[in-house]
């Protein structure tokens, strides 16, 4: 049994070797192909997951509040109807803002820390802001403020590497400077983050903020987990235009090989069929050449994709990642991997193209050798 | 003694999976080992209470995906095209609640 396996085998690889430059083509071009879309879905769910497992220590809900339709700062006097909330165990004001650095054209993310804030005078850096500005502990670091008049600060600390999905652009500041910086009035927060007893009360407190202060807006917890969620499902922007053009790619792909054999093909299963070959010699060569070919691109693009995704940084993706912005944090995804997602792709990929294969070839094996071969 | 072809490929194959099973287990390695830093990680997001990954640095509302505007996928004109690339990866963030726009 294996003997004849071996030697259908044997047979099928001279047959595709016999037309090196197209069937070396089509395994590049099917090998790009899953390469791509296993990229997308390792990126993506990975970055899922570090979002979901970092995420879900953000504040319970966040307390904003809307004017004219866009972010207003809170006023703190909200903290007290807020706290008289059945289930609210704290809450703190938020301050944060941006600030964008016309000389080297980034923006940064301001924030003051709820405690081991910054003496005044010194702030604590990421490290992406560390490396764009070529700042280290002890510099000094000028911003203009919002009346105009630049303001200097000392470099207390950077914030550790590994920590730049988090922090890359974030300057940690005292709430005196931050204050002083951006002009915001000491009666207000950029917003308020509320932590709660029990989590299932979570849309219950969130309506009663809604209905104490109707132009709040309250973000929960689980809103923030979901956006991520969505913003990098496959369902979602680019990586659906992307995943389109790779299934189209293949759609085309598959159709042309189930249409029709060439006549070279047809002429080669007459010939097999005339010295004595049975229709299912013809279909096992056929399901081995479609499984050599498919297996071969699906294993060397998803190995490919890995080395890509987790150990060359998705450097592929880095342009359009990147996009305009000049601060992009360097980071390495943990490969969280989604067994699910690569069944998937296989079912998508090598499935249907071994499918594709058998069944032309299928027609022309039942049909008499000497119709075909003419 | 020539090879057989079927030896090679075969033996291709077993390489590939092979490396595989090698990635699987670098896989599994590298989870295991940045438990630290994600416990580190997770602590700051506490501390400094964020909401957000820095990923996208270019606009207010792709450096912070979950509390941005609703109206700010296109920022001041609602029929304007996306004006920043990372704008085409993003959707509006997912509300359930709140007195949104």
């Amino acid at each position: 049994m294996i003997r004849r396996q071996r030697h259908i085998l044997d047979f099928t690889i001279s047959s595709l070797l016999r037309q090196k430059g197209k069937n070396g083509g089509l395994l590049l071009v099917y090998g790009v192909i899953v390469f791509v879309v296993a990229s997308i879905l390792l990126f993506t769910h990975a970055l899922r997951r570090e979002a979901e497992l970092l995420l879900r220590d953000a504040p319970e809900i966040v307390v904003q509040r809307t004017l004219a339709g866009r972010h207003h700062p809170v006023p703190i006097a909200w903290m007290e109807r807020v706290g008289e909330i059945n289930g609210v165990t704290s809450l703190r004001p938020r301050l944060w803002g941006y600030h964008y650095d016309p000389l080297i054209r980034a923006n940064f993310t301001l924030l003051v820390p709820a405690e081991n804030q910054p003496p005044a005078g010194s702030v604590d850096i990421g490290a992406g802001v560390s490396k764009i500005r070529g700042a280290h502990p002890g510099d000094i670091m000028v911003f203009p403020g919002h009346d105009g008049v630049a303001r200097s600060f000392a470099v207390r600390e950077v914030l550790s590497g590994d920590s730049q999905l988090l922090t890359g652009d974030l300057v940690l500041l005292s709430e005196n400077d931050y204050r002083d910086f951006s002009g915001l009035p000491s009666g207000q927060a950029t917003d308020l983050a509320v932590t709660v007893r029990n989590p299932k009360e979570l849309g219950t407190i969130a309506e009663k903020i809604t209905r104490i202060y109707p132009d709040s807006r309250p973000i929960q917890r689980s809103e923030i987990l979901r956006t991520y969620d969505a913003a990098f499902s496959w369902r979602s922007g680019l990586l659906l235009v992307i995943f389109s053009a790779a299934a189209l790619a293949f759609a085309i792909f598959a159709w042309d090989k189930a249409t029709g054999l060439s006549a070279d093909q047809r002429r080669e299963i007459g010939i097999l069929k005339a010295i004595g070959w049975e229709t299912s010699d013809v279909m096992l060569m056929k399901c081995w050449e479609g499984s050599v070919i498919s297996l071969t691109a699906f294993l060397a693009g998803v190995i490919l994709a890995y080395l890509h995704v987790f150990l060359g940084s998705a450097s592929l993706f880095a342009p359009v990642l990147k996009g305009w912005s000049t601060l992009y944090p360097a980071f390495r995804l943990t490969p969280y991997l989604d067994f699910g997602e690569i069944v998937v792709l296989f079912l998508l990929t090598v499935v249907p193209y071994t499918v594709a294969t058998i069944v032309p070839s299928w027609r022309a094996a039942v049909t008499d050798p000497d119709q075909v071969m003419r | 003694m020539r090879v057989r072809r079927s030896t090679l490929f075969l033996g291709t194959l077993g390489g590939l999976l092979l490396l595989c099973a090698g990635l699987l287990l670098h896989a599994s390695s590298t989870v295991r080992n940045s438990q630290r830093r994600l416990s580190a990680n997770a602590s700051l997001v506490r501390r400094l209470a964020l909401t957000d990954l820095c990923l996208f640095t270019e606009a207010s509302y792709t450096r912070h995906l979950a509390t941005s505007d609703l109206s700010s996928a296109f920022q001041e004109t609602p029929m304007s095209l996306e004006h920043f690339p990372s704008g085409a990866l993003v959707q509006p963030p997912v509300r359930t609640s709140g007195t949104s726009p």
